[in-house]
C-alpha cells in the first residue's frame, strides 16, 4: 500500500486519496465549491438513525449516563445571586461511559462503522480523551488500534494530563505513537493510515459527530420527563466543535428548538498551540480557545476534507473562562457535591455558574459532560506541574489570569464570571477564512445560502459582509 | 553495555523530520527542533541502549528506531500539595 516517496510534501499531496481509502467516504460527492457542500446529505448518508446510535452505544457500554441535579452548588449560586435568580444546575455524568468521557459516544459509532466496513484496525490522531475512547471501543469490537498523540516538548517533557491519556490508550491495548509538538502529526497520521490500511477514526467524520447526537437526545428527554419542560440552556465545552454540533443536533431532534446552545472554552489567548516553548505553559490540553476559535472560524482545517463538526451552525453564545476559574470550580464540585471529576470536563460547569446567576430560579441549565479523573489528570497535578514550570499560582481576582504566566484561583464564588466572546466577530473571521479558500468574486447563490446556514445567520447579513469585504 | 534480550518490553525513538524538513507553518522556536516519535513494543532481537533495533508493537506492527528505554513505565502522580486549593468549599471559606 505504501508509496516510495514518504517526504512531508509527497505524503501531504496524497491526502485526498488516503482519506478516501481510510474513511470509505468520497467527500467530493458532497462538494459544491471549496466553501459550500451538502452538509445534511453527508450526515444522512451515514444511514444511522437515533435508535441505531443508541443501540450501538449500548452494546459497548456507552450512553444512558446519569443526569444529576447539583443541589449544593445551585444553593451556593443562589446565595450570591439577586433575589429570584440562580437557575438549577444539572450535570450529565459522561465520565460513566466506557473509557471515562463523552468521547466514547463518538468512538462507538466510528469504530462500529470501521468494523462494519471490514477494516482490520482504526487510527485516531488525538492527544485527548478520544484516543482512549477509540482504544476502548476497538478492543470491544475486535479491531486493532493505533493512537497518534502529541505528548512531549523538545526536551521530552510531557504534561501529566497528556501522559496519563497516553497511558490509558496503552491500557486498552492500543499502540501509541508519541510525538513532539507540531502540526506534522497529520503527516504521521496519513503515513500510518497508508501503511496499515486502517480506518481513519477521525473526530470529524459524520459517524463520530452523529455519535454525540444521543447525548443531546438523552438530556432533552430526561429533563422533559423529570421537570416537565425542556432545559433553557445547555452548556458545552468547545474545542474542535463535535461536542457542540452533535449535542445541539440531538437537542433539536428531541424538539428543543428554544434551548440556548452555549459554548464554553478556557481562554488561552496569547499562547501558540504549535510552539515548543508554549506547549507546557498551558494547563489545559483541550476545551480551550487554541482549538475552539480556529475550528469555529474554519471547521475544514480538520483531518478530513469536510468537517462534520460545525459549531457556528448551532452556537447561540460563547463564554470564555480562565484556567483559575475552572480549577476553583473543579475543587468546589468535589467539596460541595462529593464527586471528583477531571478539570477539562468542568470547563462548561464554570460557565454554568456564571450563567445560572443571571437566569431565573425556575430555569434549568445543563452542563453536558464530565470526564474521569486520576493521577496526572487532576487539577492538583496540573497546578503542581504549572508551578514547577515557573507559572505563578495564587488566589485572587481571576481577571488577573495571564495564560502561560499566571493562574489566579478565585477567592469567592462571586468572582466566577468568565466573559462573553463576540460571536459576530467569529462569523466575520469565518468569512475571511472562506475567502482565502475561494475568492470572494467566485461566491455564488449556493455559497451564500451555505454560509448563512453554517453561521446561523441570514443571507442578507452574508451579502452585507461581502460588500464590506469587497471594499477593503 | 549490557545486552537487552529479545522479547523485552522497550521504547524506541525516531527522528521523523529533521529541523530543515519541518512543515512550513511551524513557529520559529519549534522549527529549531527535530520532529521526534516514541513507540513501545517487544524487542525483535537482542540489542543495546542507543542501538538501532526493531520492535513488534502491542498490536504486532513492526517498527524500527533507536532503543532508548527498557521496561518503559509511568510515574505521573497527583503532584505536590497545592495550598491554594485546600480551603475551597470547606467551612474556612463558606
Amino acid at each position: 500500500m505504501s508509496s516510495s516517496d514518504n517526504s512531508y510534501a509527497a505524503v501531504m499531496a496524497r491526502k485526498n486519496e488516503i482519506m478516501k481509502m481510510s474513511t470509505g467516504l468520497d467527500y467530493d460527492t458532497y462538494a459544491h465549491s471549496p466553501i459550500a457542500f451538502d452538509y445534511e446529505r453527508m450526515m444522512n448518508d451515514t444511514g444511522y438513525t437515533m435508535e441505531d446510535i443508541v443501540r450501538i452505544q449500548h452494546e459497548t457500554k456507552v450512553g444512558n449516563t446519569p443526569l444529576y441535579e447539583l443541589h449544593n452548588l445551585t444553593k451556593a449560586v443562589r446565595k450570591i445571586s439577586e433575589p429570584g435568580k440562580g437557575a438549577r444546575i444539572l450535570l450529565k455524568d459522561e465520565a460513566a461511559n466506557a473509557s471515562g468521557s463523552f468521547k466514547a459516544r463518538r468512538a462507538a459509532v466510528s469504530v462500529f462503522e470501521a468494523a462494519n466496513k471490514g477494516y482490520k484496525g482504526v487510527i485516531a490522531a488525538t492527544s485527548g480523551n478520544y484516543g482512549a475512547a477509540v482504544a476502548s471501543q476497538a478492543v470491544q469490537r475486535g479491531l486493532k488500534c493505533i493512537v497518534i498523540q502529541e505528548v512531549y516538548d523538545s526536551h521530552g517533557v510531557g504534561q501529566p494530563e497528556i501522559v496519563e491519556k497516553g497511558r490509558k490508550c496503552e491500557a486498552y491495548g492500543a499502540e501509541v505513537i508519541k510525538l513532539t509538538v507540531g502540526p506534522e502529526l497529520f503527516y504521521i497520521h496519513l503515513l500510518t493510515l497508508e501503511e496499515t490500511g486502517f480506518f481513519n477514526s477521525s473526530l470529524y467524520t459524520p459517524f463520530a459527530v452523529k455519535g454525540v447526537e444521543s447525548l443531546g437526545w438523552e438530556i432533552a428527554n430526561e429533563v422533559k420527563a423529570r421537570y416537565g419542560k425542556v432545559p433553557e440552556a445547555v452548556i458545552i465545552t468547545h474545542a474542535g466543535g463535535g461536542n457542540l454540533t452533535g449535542t445541539a443536533r440531538g437537542l433539536l431532534a428531541a424538539g428543543c428548538e428554544d434551548t440556548r446552545v452555549v459554548a464554553c472554552s478556557v481562554d488561552l489567548s496569547g499562547l501558540h498551540m504549535a510552539s515548543d516553548h508554549d506547549f507546557n505553559r498551558k494547563s489545559f490540553t483541550t476545551g480551550h480557545t487554541g482549538f475552539g476559535i480556529p475550528f469555529a472560524t474554519w471547521p475544514d482545517r480538520a483531518d478530513v476534507p469536510r468537517n462534520a463538526a460545525r459549531s457556528l451552525r448551532y452556537m447561540d453564545e460563547y463564554h470564555l473562562v480562565t484556567q483559575g476559574e475552572v480549577f476553583y470550580i473543579t475543587e468546589l464540585l468535589t467539596k460541595l457535591e462529593g464527586i471528583e471529576r477531571g478539570p477539562a470536563g468542568n470547563t462548561s460547569l464554570t460557565a454554568a455558574v456564571a450563567l445560572a446567576r443571571q437566569m431565573d430560579e425556575d430555569e434549568i441549565v445543563v452542563v453536558q459532560e464530565t470526564e474521569y479523573t486520576g493521577a496526572g489528570k487532576h487539577h492538583n497535578s496540573q497546578l503542581s506541574f504549572a508551578r514547577e514550570n515557573g507559572i505563578e499560582v495564587r488566589r485572587g481576582d481571576p481577571k488577573d489570569n495571564i495564560p502561560g504566566k499566571t493562574i489566579v484561583i478565585p477567592e469567592h464564588l462571586d468572582q466566577v464570571w468568565g466573559k462573553l466572546q463576540d460571536i459576530e466577530h467569529l462569523r466575520k473571521s469565518y468569512l475571511k477564512n472562506a475567502a482565502r479558500q475561494h475568492p470572494l468574486s467566485d461566491w455564488d447563490e449556493e455559497d451564500v445560502r451555505f454560509l448563512a446556514e453554517d453561521l446561523k445567520t441570514e443571507q442578507g447579513w452574508i451579502r452585507q459582509q461581502m460588500q464590506e469585504m469587497n471594499g477593503e | 553495555m549490557t545486552s537487552i534480550p529479545a522479547g523485552t518490553w522497550v521504547e524506541i525513538e525516531k527522528v521523523v523530520l529533521n529541523p530543515e524538513e519541518r512543515a512550513p507553518s511551524v513557529p520559529d522556536d519549534t522549527k529549531l527542533t527535530p520532529y521526534k516519535m516514541w513507540v513501545s513494543g517487544f524487542l525483535a532481537e537482542e540489542g543495546e541502549i542507543g542501538e538501532e533495533v526493531r520492535i513488534k508493537s502491542i498490536i504486532g506492527r513492526e517498527l524500527s528506531g533507536k532503543l532508548v528505554r527498557v521496561n518503559p513505565s509511568y510515574s505521573h502522580s497527583f503532584g505536590k500539595v497545592v495550598p491554594e486549593l485546600l480551603k475551597i468549599g470547606t467551612e474556612w471559606e463558606r
